[in-house]
């Protein structure tokens, strides 16, 4: 009994806590729909008294959001696509090859983990400027994308070392090559790994803001969400309902994700402390 | 960081090539040769990504350079001279450092209390709780940044608003607009955003304490704090450690937040190594950018944030070995 009456004590502080603790999003989520005259006579109501949708068409639409959610997409993708590839194929050598020279790359590989390299920017800045690749989404692709992303490879490489040698060997005896062994029969069976790798760059790109913004400077209509959320602020700094609406727009898509692969986010998360 | 996988990788025998015609040596080879046609695209991008751009760093930093062109101008340590005694550099560093030291300071003891009561399973509610907390973390901090700066705003923002109508303040607080409460508002939201990574690292670390040595204690007489403090702190201390290295260098960089909101001001009251960075390469207010200065602060950083890190590697050693014992 007093144990339980304890608990309940808990939820007396922990109720009111989260409310505070999530209460910029429910402002996000009521602004979006207040008209801007009732925001500018202010007032705590959190309730719209005449909800209007006049905010999103003009984020949508006169602040460009449309254009930033499809570039997002496409940016978000393309940065998933590109280090699925390449840590996936990577991850199979390392994991299942025995060749010469893999543990050079493997120590390599750890070593920059540990080296900050958030400060490298002008390099692969240039260097993405000197394929004629700047001021667009395919260049902020690749500098998200191209920096060894070592834990993708880690995983990859762990679970392809697991797999039963008998498979391979099945799959050899039925005609497969080497190519078609890792298409057909290894990658389907690492759906987990892909799933993890997938979710997690997702996010991530979703939610990138610096290298958008660097490789978008010179092209306003190759902005991403919060890249054009940035812009938008400085240029129409008091439109407050405005503002949330385009919050709303960029913010609902990955938090529906987030709800609905939680389970997976929080156990990949949580991965990282068990070396 | 992550899981390297203890299965034996070298462990498998090689099985020469399938019929016995062939030449096992040739099969071998040829499996080898796919194994390097794999890692082609990630060694191509990591030594163009990875490598190159740290060695790039160097490089450039001895150059007088716009950005225009190749490096030509070279002028040897002048960059490095200048930023070492550059009062707004180690300003924008003792800023970033700030940055760290409240996420080490406050955000980890924060989340390991939250981490605590959240792992009592007769706790109803508690992965509501847990996905509540942790929500911040998935959204993208430029905007929720902007949205703090909306709340935040002093002619009219709801903060403010709620403050002066509870009369709890007389003049509406510049929260951001001033040169005393933007840092520690912002080391705030930043801590708000980030709270829930420390905590789902604290309740992972949390699991690997066995229930049956607490229930051991328990039934020795152990109370509630003498569990904390001699059974479960004990046994989380090799994974805080880890978690002490992860939230460090999570927290080492706060541009999105710094840039979304005040872009380092006011006065540069705010301003953090990446923003500094940024505005001497890219800003594009600022006619000519310097390249070579903008590297040499990079570097200067990535150097004492590496010893940092390596400060601490011997801790993790340690603590490793304590363990195994």
């Amino acid at each position: 009994m007093n144990r339980g009456r304890r608990l309940q004590l808990v939820h007396i502080g922990l109720v009111p806590l989260m409310f505070i603790w999530i209460y910029p999003f429910i402002w996000i989520a009521t602004a979006a729909f207040k008209s801007q005259r009732e925001m500018l006579l202010g007032g705590l109501s959190v309730i719209p008294k005449h909800a209007t949708l006049g905010n999103f068409s003009r984020a949508w639409s006169v602040a460009d959001f449309g254009t930033y959610t499809v570039n997002t997409v496409i940016y978000a993708v393309g940065v998933v696509a590109v280090v699925l590839v390449i840590s996936a194929t990577a991850g199979y050598a390392l994991g299942r090859g025995a060749m010469p020279g893999k543990r050079v790359v493997l120590a390599l590989l750890i070593i920059t983990m540990f080296v900050p390299h958030g400060y490298t920017i002008i390099p692969v800045f240039k260097l993405v400027n000197a394929l004629g690749l700047n001021n667009s989404l395919a260049g902020a692709v690749l500098a998200t994308a191209a920096p060894a992303h070592v834990v993708p490879i880690l995983l990859f490489m762990g679970y392809f070392a697991g797999m039963p040698q008998e498979l391979e060997d099945a799959a050899r005896i039925d005609g497969a090559g080497y190519v078609r062994t890792f298409v057909q029969v290894m990658l389907p069976l690492a759906k987990p790994i892909i799933g993890t790798v997938a979710l997690f760059n997702f996010v991530a790109a979703w939610n990138a803001f610096f290298i958008p913004l660097v490789f978008t400077l010179g092209q306003p209509s190759q902005r991403t969400l919060g890249v054009g959320m940035f812009a938008f602020f400085g240029q129409y700094t008091t439109d407050w309902t405005g503002l949330a609406a385009a919050a709303c727009i960029s913010l609902l898509p990955i938090i529906v994700v987030f709800l609905f692969l939680q389970r997976t986010f929080v156990e990949g998360m949580a991965g990282a402390i068990k070396i | 960081m992550t899981t390297i996988s203890s299965r034996p990788l070298d462990s498998r025998v090689e099985t020469p090539g399938r019929g016995g015609t062939r030449n096992p040596r040739r099969g071998r080879f040829r499996r080898h040769a796919w194994n390097y046609v794999f890692l082609i695209p990630m060694l191509l991008l990591f030594a163009g990504f990875t490598i190159w751009p740290m060695i790039a760093s160097w490089w450039y930093s001895f150059f007088d350079w716009d950005g225009i062109g190749p490096p030509t101008e070279w002028i040897g340590a002048a960059n490095f001279r200048e930023i070492l005694g550059s009062h707004a550099f180690w300003n924008a560093f003792g800023n970033s450092l700030l940055f760290s030291g409240a996420a080490i300071a406050i955000q980890m003891p924060l989340a390991l209390f939250f981490a605590l009561l959240l792992n009592n399973p007769r706790l109803r509610g508690r992965n509501l709780y847990r996905l509540l907390l942790f929500l911040p973390t998935v959204t993208t901090t430029a905007i929720v940044g902007i949205v703090f700066a909306i709340m935040l705003d002093p002619s009219g923002g709801f903060v403010n608003g709620l403050l002066q109508e509870l009369k709890l303040v007389n003049q509406p607080i510049n929260f951001l607009g001033s040169e005393h409460t933007a840092l520690p508002t912002l080391i705030a939201i930043e801590l708000w955003k980030d709270l829930g990574i420390t905590l789902i690292y604290w309740l992972a670390a949390l699991q690997t304490v066995p229930p049956d040595v607490r229930d051991a204690a328990a039934v020795d007489g152990a109370g509630r704090f003498q569990l904390l403090r001699h059974i479960t702190l004990p046994i989380l201390t090799p994974l805080a450690v880890v978690i002490l290295l992860l939230t460090f260098q999570s927290s080492l960089n706060p541009f999105d937040l710094v840039q979304a909101t005040t872009q380092g001001g006011p006065n540069f009251s705010t301003d953090v190594v990446s923003t500094y960075v940024y505005r001497y390469a890219f800003d594009p207010s600022v006619m000519a950018p310097q390249y070579g200065y903008a590297c040499a602060a990079g570097v200067v950083f990535g150097v004492v944030t590496l010893l940092l890190t390596l400060v601490q590697a011997p801790l993790l050693r340690r603590r490793y070995l304590q363990t195994a014992r």
